[in-house]
């Protein structure tokens, strides 16, 4: 049976957790013997450990659709993380803000689009682009 | 971060940021780096920040922002109204940045005091290094950072640090490099000093900050106050100035602005004068003061072809205070004293002879006040809740009047609220 987290229809303002049942809850019933809330789910500490060096950014465009990254969706940035090659970062490029995927490639890095419609574009040693943060939650509304 | 009895540190840094509010209009605006901006005070009134390259056009602080129209518009200098949310949002993301990092003292938005420890001490310019990588990177604002073994000396390095653009100066005591920036800085830039006590230093021979740390203490008191005194103490190595000093506690508030337009009706000056005393009042209790004398002033044109002309007058509190209702009902009747037609193209309230609520011994009237005291008090702490939570003046007295009266500020070009709010955020493509 799968483990099911029980929530309730209305989260009271001051608690931003959700609590969580310990034992497995088969469809129906909590067992009497077992009800036990043993922790919360706190997603604003989830989400962004560093608040300090996060900020929220909102996408635009479709060069990272393949990422399942759509314009509209709120990016989470942790400034505070290193661009490291495989992480979705956000650049300032040519005057603006860009988010893409950074890669490595034979000594090269570059920023690499989730579109084929897109360019990649070389950055090694580019002092014109300045890595900003490293997106590590991509909100997307349902 | 505690303000008790704390033993020195081995050496002191500063850390502030370079052009703050401009910076952070930079921050999220990729596409200005390297361009002149600038940023206007409340309702557009005066240039309170710019860019380095603004400064280099010669566009100077606090200067009107009509007067330097033309060279604005020459050298498309983009032009920002203070976005004060924004400001204090980067603000917060410093110095919690910071203090993960250090023992830190926040002196104002921009600016905070670091206490180092011998350990730090000893690679005081590996550290501050680190800070400014830190925030450049953590919160995109850049900074300076001076070291010395006071706050005086601290300040003295963090401005040649920052003249110089490389960003870091560490002074070290009996060093080379401590004389010579103590003979490069002149007095009047010394931390506490300004241009009055400049001028007076000048008629015996005392220009630079060298001359004013050899200079005999007791003359220093002489010529400068205490405070002063204090400040020489410091430029030899000597730490001797604590925030929590006497000297540092303000001794007058001032609230006060131009109008968007020229304002003429009573009601509306009285309406205006009601929010700068408002404003004053919530300052005071902020800072656990109380008033027990409140100026108000209105004045006509400025500038321009007439002379400045201006009505006012001061109203004694009964009894010190810092609560609202208090302090707007004294405006009206101030004003209802004072008033002579205008138009007026500004008008404030400054409060005097403030002292801390803490220290304070009951007057003879408060020992036999009704007993409303502990209500007012209670009132005035909803409010400041109120408003903190949903914003200024969710609440406020009638006699502030509603919003869009005629001497609201303007603030044309605020930028997006990038990091406090959902539906402004900057945007990645």
């Amino acid at each position: 049976m799968r483990f099911v987290p029980f929530l309730p229809a209305n989260v009271p303002e001051n608690r931003p957790g959700v609590p969580l049942f310990l034992c497995l809850v088969p469809c129906g019933f909590p067992s009497p013997a077992d009800g036990y809330v043993e922790d919360e789910i706190d997603l604003h500490r989830v989400l962004i450990p560093n608040p300090e060096s996060t900020i929220v950014m909102e996408a635009a465009g479709d060069s990272m659709v393949e990422a399942n990254l759509v314009a509209g969706d709120r990016l989470i940035v942790d400034c505070s993380l290193d661009p490291v090659p495989g992480r979705i970062v956000i650049a300032a490029v040519d005057g603006e803000f860009t988010v893409k995927r950074l890669i490595k490639r034979r000594g090269r890095y570059i920023l690499k689009p989730e579109n084929s419609a897109y360019p990649e574009r070389d950055i090694t040693g580019d002092e014109n682009v300045e890595i900003r943060g490293v997106v590590t939650y991509i909100i997307h509304k349902a | 971060m505690s303000r008790h009895a704390k033993t020195q540190p081995a050496l002191w840094g500063l850390l502030d940021c370079n052009n703050f509010y401009a910076s952070c209009e930079k921050a999220f605006r990729p596409d200005l780096i390297g361009k002149p901006i600038v940023v206007l005070s409340n309702n557009d009134g005066c240039i309170v920040a710019r860019s380095a390259e603004a400064k280099a056009l010669g566009i100077k602080m606090g200067e009107p922002a009509f007067k330097a129209a033309d060279i604005l518009r020459r050298h498309r200098v983009e032009v920002f109204s203070s976005n004060y949310e924004l400001y204090g949002d980067l603000s917060r993301r410093v110095m919690r940045n910071l203090d993960k990092l250090a023992d830190i003292e926040q002196y104002s938005i921009d600016e905070c005091f670091i206490r180092m420890g011998s350990a730090m001490a000893v690679q005081a310019e590996a550290a501050a290094k680190e800070f400014k990588r830190v925030i450049q990177k953590n919160v995109w604002i850049p900074v300076s950072v001076g070291v010395g073994s006071t706050r005086t000396l601290a300040k003295v390095a963090n401005h040649l640090a920052k003249k110089s653009g490389q960003g870091v100066l560490v002074l070290r005591p009996g060093s080379a490099e401590l004389e010579d920036a103590l003979e490069r800085t002149s007095v009047e830039d010394v931390w506490g000093i300004g241009r009055r006590f400049a001028k007076r230093l000048l008629r015996y021979g005392v220009t630079t900050a060298r001359h004013l740390r050899d200079m005999d203490p007791d003359l220093a008191l002489r010529v400068l106050t205490v405070v002063g005194q204090r400040t020489v103490l410091e430029l030899r190595g000597e730490q001797c100035i604590t925030l929590d000093d006497p000297g540092v506690v303000r001794k007058t508030l001032v609230s006060s602005r131009s109008f968007g337009s020229k304002i003429s009706r009573k009601s509306d000056l009285a309406e205006s004068l009601a929010m700068h005393a408002s404003i004053a009042a919530e300052k005071l209790r902020r800072e656990g003061l109380l008033a027990s004398v409140i100026h108000v002033f209105c004045s006509t044109s400025l500038f321009g072809d007439e002379p400045g002309r201006s009505i006012g007058t001061r109203v004694s509190l009964p009894v010190p205070a810092n609560d609202t209702l208090t302090l707007v009902s004294a405006s009206r009747a101030a004003l209802d004293s004072c008033f002579r037609p205008g138009p007026y193209i500004k008008a404030g309230v400054m409060v005097v002879e403030l002292a801390e609520k803490c220290r304070r011994q009951l007057t003879l009237l408060e020992a036999c006040a009704p007993p409303e005291g502990g209500q007012r008090q209670a009132l005035m702490e909803a409010f400041d809740v109120i408003n903190a939570k949903y914003g200024r003046d969710t609440i406020r007295t009638a006699a502030q009047g509603a919003r869009g009266a005629p001497w609201h500020m303007k603030r044309s070009k605020k930028s997006p609220n990038y990091t406090t709010d959902w539906e402004e955020l900057a945007k990645a493509g």
